[in-house]
């Protein structure tokens, strides 16, 4: 056996441990710190096949941006498992139908699968590129030159739906105290202190 | 490759990393010492003089005190997580050193990806700041945490997009490349901090806050949080958070070196300059560095929360953005574009 193939059955069934482990923990924080082992296991995976830019940028969106937005709603709600494991019995078969339902499409689609045998010579097109050309420059190529409109596209996508969240979200609160670091900047001696006459046994309007 | 062979290269890696971890470990033991001198000289106090001549031996002394220590497991902690988040945090801190090139050929590993790595791993060492600030149970602990996982994740935009900018003058993700791509006949001009210094300023600035030091250690704000999310931690697991802390605040010197500071690379490009070994160049350059993160430390108040993420998202953010738009046209548009 080869180190990588011993790698790979180490990363392959930690993931697959590790995914079980996100359904069958108690804790609401361990399921989604497993859920963040199993995410880099598929990172290792990536790596062994040769993909080692997806690897990274998988770590650095899933683990390190989005999975810390779960593990921040997680910790802060004080999500009941008990109570949302009451109809458990009851949603059993439906749950059951659609899980099969999904597993047969999956190995009929998957299943029938063939890979374009000019793909497996050359991964993604270019072999006239040479040696040189890492997958990085490769993805590059595929996502900004060969599909750039594509591209495009999805960032608006993701644009709308970035300024819709925002829409909802924001409310005009009044009374909330702002600060506005320019004003506080320009605040001169003047704008502040004022020195004042005090005449005795009178005192000062305020 | 037989097995004999896989063994060996095994073996020499492990070796390798063995030989590194030394060297590094005693580096920021030094490294933390001087930290501790200089912020006693700008204050006109000595520093930590009593253990060895000088105080040489003070952070060995350090070492044993806290390992010899009771570590005390808060009643209501979660056991398992809460010992498990400074092993967490020291361990990914370490494990970015595997890629930077100390010098010309010295990396562990010379990956295609370097920058990206270390940009992945240190994305990671938050998880040991929120594991750590939850499992402990405690407000402070919790609140530091929060604190430190929304500055961490805020300034690693910015940081993101410097990096992008030198990536986009040097044409690789391979931190030797990088490198490499500042070795003119200019020397110390021709490396990228003069070229892209506004970035540079960007980068040094987002390094602290991603490192929790001053002056945005808000996470351990003693006057407002004891010590933020290590506030429960003591003798070894502590340890392992500050020891953490300090080789993450080296990473992102050596990272500084590498990509703006060019590496190994001698200033003053000809005949008995070029004869220094590249490593200790580098080992100048990253002092230099962390003697400047020394310094702010010393010198600058603590910064507000709100301003924290006001200069995070609204001055470092467009910024840098707006950067990387120039850089890549300039570099378009004058045909200096690696691979162009």
């Amino acid at each position: 056996m080869t180190a990588a193939a011993a790698f790979f059955y180490l990363f392959a069934s930690v993931a697959i441990a590790s995914g079980f482990m996100v359904i069958a923990s108690r804790n609401p924080v361990a399921s989604v710190l497993f859920l963040i082992l199993a995410f880099v296991n598929a990172a290792g995976l990536f790596v062994l096949m040769g993909a080692e830019f997806l690897a990274m940028i998988l770590v650095v969106v899933y683990v390190g941006a989005v999975a810390v937005l779960f593990l921040f709603v997680v910790m802060m709600l004080d999500v009941d498992f008990a109570e949302l494991r009451q109809g458990f019995q009851q949603y059993l078969p439906v749950g059951a139908l659609i899980g099969a339902i999904f597993l047969i499409e999956l190995v009929l689609v998957v299943g029938s699968w063939t890979i374009d045998p000019g793909l497996v010579q050359a991964p993604l097109g270019n072999a006239a590129m040479g040696e040189s050309f890492t997958n990085t420059a490769a993805l590059g190529r595929v996502l900004y030159t060969e599909y750039a409109y594509f591209f495009q596209i999805a960032g608006l996508v993701l644009l709308v739906a970035m300024i819709g969240a925002i829409v909802l979200t924001l409310r005009d609160r009044p009374g909330v105290k702002r600060q506005n670091i320019a004003v506080q900047n320009a605040r001169t001696q003047g704008m502040a202190v004022e020195t004042r006459k005090v005449p005795s046994r009178q005192g000062v309007e305020v | 490759m037989t097995f004999w062979e896989v063994l060996g290269t095994v073996l020499l890696i492990a070796l390798k990393s063995f030989v590194l971890l030394a060297a590094l470990l005693v580096f920021i033991a030094y490294a933390l010492l001087a930290d501790r001198k200089i912020w006693a000289a700008v204050q006109l106090r000595r520093g930590p003089n009593v253990v060895g001549p000088w105080g040489l031996l003070q952070s060995f002394a350090d070492l044993l005190k806290f390992v010899l220590k009771e570590p005390v497991i808060p009643a209501g902690a979660n056991k398992a997580i809460f010992l498990l988040a400074p092993l967490v945090f020291a361990t990914l801190a370490l494990a970015s050193w595997a890629v930077i090139p100390l010098a010309d050929g010295w990396a562990i590993a010379d990956i295609n990806v370097g920058i990206t790595y270390i940009f992945a791993i240190s994305s990671l060492g938050v998880y040991g700041v929120i594991m750590g600030g939850w499992a402990s149970n405690s407000k402070y602990a919790f609140l530091g945490a929060l604190r430190s996982a929304a500055q961490m994740i805020s300034y690693e935009v910015s940081l993101g997009f410097v990096i992008i900018c030198v990536l986009l003058c040097a044409g690789s993700l391979n931190l030797s490349r990088i490198v490499l791509a500042q070795d003119t006949a200019l020397g110390l001009f021709g490396w990228y901090w003069l070229w892209l210094f506004p970035m540079f300023v960007v980068f040094f600035i987002s390094a602290l806050a991603e490192t929790n030091r001053p002056p945005f250690d808000l996470p351990e704000a003693e006057s407002e949080l004891v010590a933020g999310y290590m506030v429960e931690y003591s003798s070894t697991p502590y340890l392992l958070f500050m020891l953490g802390e300090y080789v993450a605040i080296m990473t992102m010197c050596a990272l500084g070196t590498v990509l703006v500071l060019g590496g190994w690379l001698s200033p003053i490009p000809f005949a008995p300059f070029t004869w220094v070994p590249g490593v200790i160049w580098f080992a100048i350059k990253a002092s230099f560095l962390f003697f400047m993160i020394a310094m702010v430390k010393a010198m600058v108040p603590r910064y507000r929360y709100d301003q924290l993420m006001r200069l995070g998202w609204k001055v470092f953010l467009p910024l840098s953005l707006i950067s990387v738009v120039v850089v890549a046209f300039v570099l378009k548009l004058t045909g200096l574009a690696p691979g162009a």
